[in-house]
């Protein structure tokens, strides 16, 4: 029993590109194409052993804006965000079906070196994790092994502006990263992302671990990003995805995505009821 | 004995406990005692070796190569002699840069192996049968390495009964210990921070070299320096592959296949020379051996507190 098993669905951007056949099999609710997609992805199963996490996904993820992920716990999120910077290749028992694109080329292609992709594809993890360096070190360490740090001192303080957190830190840059509050260090971890200048951020409940304060700080940042940056974002705050986000995508118990649409779509009409069922708490 | 089973009323006063309490309390006195026995037997054995010490450690024991005259050992008559004081020098250098090659040779070996079994090794029958030998490889008597480093360095690879062939024994000894405390070490930095690394676009070498080993490294480094305080006072594996048992001059780190002496060897033929004074001379060896091992030991506790607080 799937969610999404033979949905037929019309939408007006859902013609042309590619493996148009999958997509009708396996589409979810909503309008699953977008024209300007830098990710897309076509049927993308990911197992852990024999348990199957994610069943045929699909959906295009539109350059320059924020893309949330949400559902109930379990269902796939962080799954589906690793498997677009191939982090789930770290995991030994993590296989992966289907295709991935990015810009067009199947990032499971045997050609392609997923630490160069990591370097165009930046993340940010649930739980801050600075390294045990300065703050300094830690915002230039992916210039650093990028071999981009030919001016690293500028580059460092323009990553830790846009990461909102120069002016907490600029006198103190050598001290350790973490002697700082949970939400600095959140922010430092967003600045050592985008310091080596990625094209898109992933971020997994970066704020869950953060009091509101934090959170809201984090939130206002991430609009900001996605002036430049693609930002992929994992939440289990309903309200959180409905402020920052501009697409939103449903996934549902059994690693299916339902549906998947702009934002305002999915929070004020729906197509599905489950997915209304979610939104407004009734399971989830 | 209170019947303590077939009492319905509340057993108020504990009255039925407490014989289970002084059952305890024996056992702790018990365990108090085992404990005493040994730190009572190890103070008495230094007391016994400074007091024999005493008088007899001085600066020119430190710095002067061994005599066959007891006369020459003894402060009171260093005035008096034409041949120069007795002393430890030799064995003392010896010692020291043998701890110094084996150190250098158990860096790169053990940390070497311990990186490739913990983070490249594919996790397949063969690494498990690896890795479980080499931690059996650590309790083998240390005679044995010594007939080992005898045959293979000695013999087959022509090192002569050099310093070179000693220190490369010492680390066929403490490599697996090593080895399986650098793993320890390597396994105890959270994945966290290895995710942290690929996360931003760093190979896995990068994330070795920056993320992993610096977090390792402390405890790496305490492992090395408590096996290397082990291997300084082995005997048996230096006497297989040819120590000299007194040495008039200490060999030079830069002539790796000089002939050498170390201070257990010298101490072994102080120690079993007739002329009753020669204990006293022994002990003043031993009292230089247990300090040169408190200190390393002391260096890796240090070490380890400063890692833990900065964490
Ligand atoms: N490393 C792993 N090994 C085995 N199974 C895993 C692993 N990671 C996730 N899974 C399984 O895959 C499924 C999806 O997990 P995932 O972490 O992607 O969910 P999620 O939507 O991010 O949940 P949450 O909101 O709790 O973070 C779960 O059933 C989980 O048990
Ligand atoms: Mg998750």
């Amino acid at each position: 029993m799937t969610a999404n098993g033979s949905q037929t669905v019309s939408t007006a951007d859902s013609s042309g590109a590619r493996s148009d056949a999958a997509m009708t099999d396996n589409a979810p609710l909503g309008s699953p194409r977008v024209d300007d997609a830098v990710i897309e992805s076509r049927d993308l199963d990911v197992f852990y052993g024999d348990d199957q996490a994610l069943h045929g996904i699909n959906m295009d993820i539109p350059e320059h804006k924020v893309t949330a992920l949400i559902g109930p716990s379990g269902c796939g999120k962080s799954t589906f965000l690793r498997s677009i910077n191939r982090m789930n290749d770290l995991i030994d028992i993590a296989r992966v079906d289907g295709d991935l694109y990015f810009h067009g080329k199947n990032i499971y292609d045997d050609d392609v070196d997923p630490v160069a992709l990591r370097r165009k594809i930046g993340m940010v993890f649930q739980k801050p994790n600075p390294f045990p360096k300065s703050i300094f070190d830690n915002v230039a360490y992916g210039l650093r092994v990028q071999g981009k740090d030919d001016d690293v001192e500028e580059q460092v303080h323009t990553a830790l502006e846009r990461a909102a957190i120069l002016d907490e830190v600029e006198d103190q840059l050598d001290s350790s990263g973490l002697d700082l509050s949970g939400g600095q260090q959140q922010r430092l971890c967003i600045a050592r992302a985008i310091a080596p200048d990625p094209e898109v951020i992933l971020m997994d409940e970066p704020a869950s671990a953060l009091d509101p304060v934090a959170t809201s700080k984090i939130e206002d940042l991430v609009e900001e990003l996605a002036e430049e940056y693609t930002v992929i974002i994992v939440t289990h705050n309903m309200q959180q995805a409905a402020r920052i986000s501009d697409k939103t995508a449903v996934f549902l118990t059994g690693g299916h995505l339902v549906e998947f649409d702009d934002t305002s779509k999915i929070f004020e009409n729906p197509e599905s009821d489950r997915v209304e069922d979610y939104i407004t708490g009734k399971f989830g | 004995m209170s019947t303590d089973t077939d009492t319905d009323s509340f057993d108020f006063d504990g009255s039925a406990l407490r014989r289970k309490r002084l059952l305890g309390k024996a056992f702790v006195g018990a365990c108090f005692a085992a404990t005493m026995v040994g730190i009572v037997a190890l103070i008495a054995l230094l007391v016994d070796v400074v007091t024999e010490a005493w008088g007899w450690l001085t600066w020119e024991f430190l710095t002067y190569p061994p005599s066959r005259f007891v006369e020459n050992y003894n402060p009171a008559n260093y005035g008096a002699l034409d041949t120069g004081p007795g002393g430890i020098y030799p064995a003392l250098i010896g010692s020291i840069y043998l701890i110094v090659l084996t150190a250098i040779f158990t860096l790169f070996l053990g940390v070497g192996a311990a990186i490739y079994l913990e983070e490249y090794a594919p996790d397949t029958r063969l690494t498990t049968f690896i890795e479980t030998n080499i931690a059996n490889l650590a309790g083998v008597p240390s005679i044995v390495y010594g007939l080992l480093g005898l045959a293979m360095f000695v013999r087959a690879l022509q090192t002569g009964s050099s310093l070179l062939a000693g220190a490369l024994t010492l680390t066929l000894l403490i490599l697996p210990i090593v080895i399986v405390s650098a793993q320890e070490s390597l396994r105890a930095v959270p994945d966290s921070m290895r995710r942290a690394s690929y996360g931003t676009g760093a190979t896995k070498w990068q994330t070795i070299r920056n993320v992993v080993l610096p977090e390792a490294i402390p405890g790496i480094m305490t492992g090395i320096i408590l096996s290397l305080s082990r291997a300084i006072g082995e005997t048996a594996p230096i006497l297989m592959v040819g120590a000299a048992t007194s040495m008039f001059a200490p060999p030079r780190l830069t002539q790796p296949t000089d002939a050498f002496s170390a201070m257990p060897m010298q101490i072994f033929d102080w120690a079993r020379l007739p002329e009753a004074d020669f204990q006293h001379v022994a002990a003043a060896g031993i009292v230089v051996l247990l300090t040169i091992l408190l200190l390393m030991n002391a260096v890796a506790i240090l070490i380890r507190n400063k890692y833990n607080r900065r964490r």
